[in-house]
């Protein structure tokens, strides 16, 4: 009995930052000390659904960075989750640490230094260069993800196909990459969402050129209108939640941890 | 195994190193580049070179002007306390809940699916929600007038844009606690029940166990834990950016907000503190790296 009395009090306090989110979002005036708005309105929602302001370019510059990313990060990471997974090399310990280094070293200081390497290679201020910022903490995700699969399952199939004579890529479009799917897909999903998530990286490499949602809501918090920042901070969110929501009926416990770092 | 298997897998084995690094190549070449870049042209610019203003040196005096400067003094120790107070509460919390769910619980799979909730959620907008809650004027403040326990707005504590960063710490802890009671669990699940019932069966309490057969058995993972959510605390921008007071900033804000200065001349200073938080990160991660290899191999 106690025990679960305790985690519900703790789960309360963890859903309770999501109310004011809501009711301010659908809130005409919400003056001190009214416990609800005393005027509700619809004219956040309606901005953030318009399609003519800017939340829908940021909808359509965050989803097809994110894509891009995703997409990226895949084709890069899945070999490196393989090589992770199941090979043994000498210096594998040192090159783990390097592949996990994105999580430690503050993302702020990366981009602040490379910035000046974007701006003389043309990439700064442009999509292009955002999808590579948002690459490196994406990439992480993706090599964790395969390099977790890859480790259990597939490589008896694969020596099977091999003496059976197929070739190496034959094995690998075949057999390998359809057994690594589950992978492949917590993988994909998270490097979306660390794309979709990513603030400062956006900010600096992309210049303000680079329109996403993340620099909409930060924007709409600073200058103080609560309703359309409420409105765009749950719309931002709305992806990820449900996406892990689906995601962790069918992951194990170590995999949804990965997804702390958002 | 049969000889010959054995040596087949052997030879496999040693001509897997070519392929591996093939494999690896484009990832190590992508987090290497910004990793060595990144914080290699941040250390460049910081010794004066590839200057965006006037002309290029070669100097440490960025980083004399950088360590001598009170405003970093103070956005230092603002850091370094968010950053302990925030691990040491999250970690502390964490134990609790990985203790508790270790078992079956009443309205198990919602309880627990919502004790997920802060995972995917970005701190950005956790930092808002946390905000439009804690804040003066916030929901709780709202709630307690109701209930005729507040007067003014004034009397509420000041949590959000405070000295101390009160609020920031709140957000990291609620953002945090889910992924340390992960790795809890995930280790409590690996270490599993038979040294508890062993010491039970000695006739052990239940602090007693805990004391002296789990937090042992836990350190590893609390310890690294508690490393990634300190580097992470200590370098994160977000956060204190959205919530923080304007004096004494947090580092990376103070950082930030010197590379973004109008006034190029501020970025070299900028960017030498940035490298001295990458630096710190970095022995962090060696420290991990270390650490988790000797503990984890400890002739248990």
């Amino acid at each position: 009995m106690l025990p679960s009395a305790v985690v519900s009090l703790w789960v309360a306090l963890v859903i309770l930052p999501v109310v004011p989110l809501v009711i301010w979002s659908a809130a005409f005036s919400w003056r001190w000390p009214d416990l609800l708005p005393t005027a509700w309105s619809g004219r956040a929602w309606r901005y953030v659904f318009s399609p003519t302001t800017q939340v829908r370019a940021g909808l359509i510059g965050s989803s097809t960075v994110a894509l891009l990313t995703m997409m990226l990060a895949l084709a890069i990471g899945t070999p490196a989750g393989i090589a992770v997974g199941r090979m043994a090399f000498r210096g594998k310990r040192a090159i783990e640490l390097l592949l996990l280094a994105p999580f430690i070293v503050p993302g702020l200081i990366v981009t602040m230094g490379i910035q000046i390497v974007f701006i003389h290679l043309r990439l700064a201020d442009t999509m292009q260069g955002v999808v590579f910022a948002h690459l490196m903490p994406a990439l992480p995700y993706v090599i964790i993800s395969v390099a977790g699969v890859a480790t259990n399952v597939g490589v008896q199939v694969e020596e099977q196909a091999r003496s059976l004579g197929a070739t190496s890529w034959q094995t690998f479009i075949h057999i390998t990459l359809p057994l690594l799917r589950p992978g492949l897909a917590v993988g994909g999903l998270f490097a979306f969402l660390v794309s979709w998530s990513q603030y400062t990286s956006t900010l600096i490499i992309g210049g303000g050129k680079v329109q996403t949602l993340p620099l909409l809501v930060y924007a709409f918090t600073r200058s103080g209108d609560n309703p359309i920042a409420a409105a765009l901070a749950l719309l931002f969110v709305a992806p990820a939640v449900v996406a892990l929501a689906l995601a962790s009926r069918t992951l194990r416990v170590r995999q949804s941890v990965v997804g702390g770092r958002l | 195994m049969s000889r010959a298997l054995v040596t087949r897998y052997a030879l496999r084995v040693t001509r897997q190193r070519p392929t591996a690094l093939l494999l690896l190549l484009p990832s190590l070449a992508v987090i290497a580049l910004f990793l060595i870049g990144g914080v290699g042209f941040a250390f460049a610019q910081s010794l004066g070179m590839f200057a965006l203003l006037g002309d290029s040196e070669v100097t440490l005096r960025h980083y004399g002007d950088a360590l001598r400067d009170p405003d970093l003094r103070a956005a230092l120790v603002v850091s370094l306390r968010i950053s302990v107070v925030s691990t040491l509460i999250a970690l502390i919390l964490s134990i609790g809940m990985a203790l508790l769910l270790r078992k079956r619980l009443r309205g198990d799979g919602i309880l627990r699916l919502l004790f997920q909730l802060p995972l995917p959620i970005p701190h950005l907008v956790g930092a808002v929600g946390i905000t439009l809650l804690i804040a003066q004027s916030g929901l709780i403040a709202r709630l307690l007038h109701a209930a005729g326990l507040l007067e003014e707005r004034s009397r509420f504590p000041l949590l959000v844009g405070d000295r101390f960063g009160a609020g920031i710490v709140i957000v990291y802890v609620w953002k945090e606690v889910p992924f340390i009671t992960f790795l809890l669990l995930a280790a409590l699940s690996a270490i599993g029940e038979q040294y508890e019932e062993a010491a039970r069966t000695l006739g052990a309490s239940a602090w007693q166990r805990f004391r002296h057969v789990l937090v042992p058995l836990l350190f590893p993972v609390m310890l690294s834990a508690s490393l990634i959510v300190f580097a992470f605390t200590f370098g994160a921008f977000e956060v204190p950016y959205v919530m923080g007071r304007t004096y004494p900033k947090a580092l990376p804000v103070w950082a930030y907000e010197g590379f973004n200065n109008v006034d190029l001349n501020q970025r070299p200073e900028a960017l030498a503190v940035s490298v001295l938080i990458a630096l710190l990160a970095t022995v962090i991660v060696l420290a991990y790296g270390s650490l988790s290899r000797r503990l984890l191999t400890n002739g248990r």
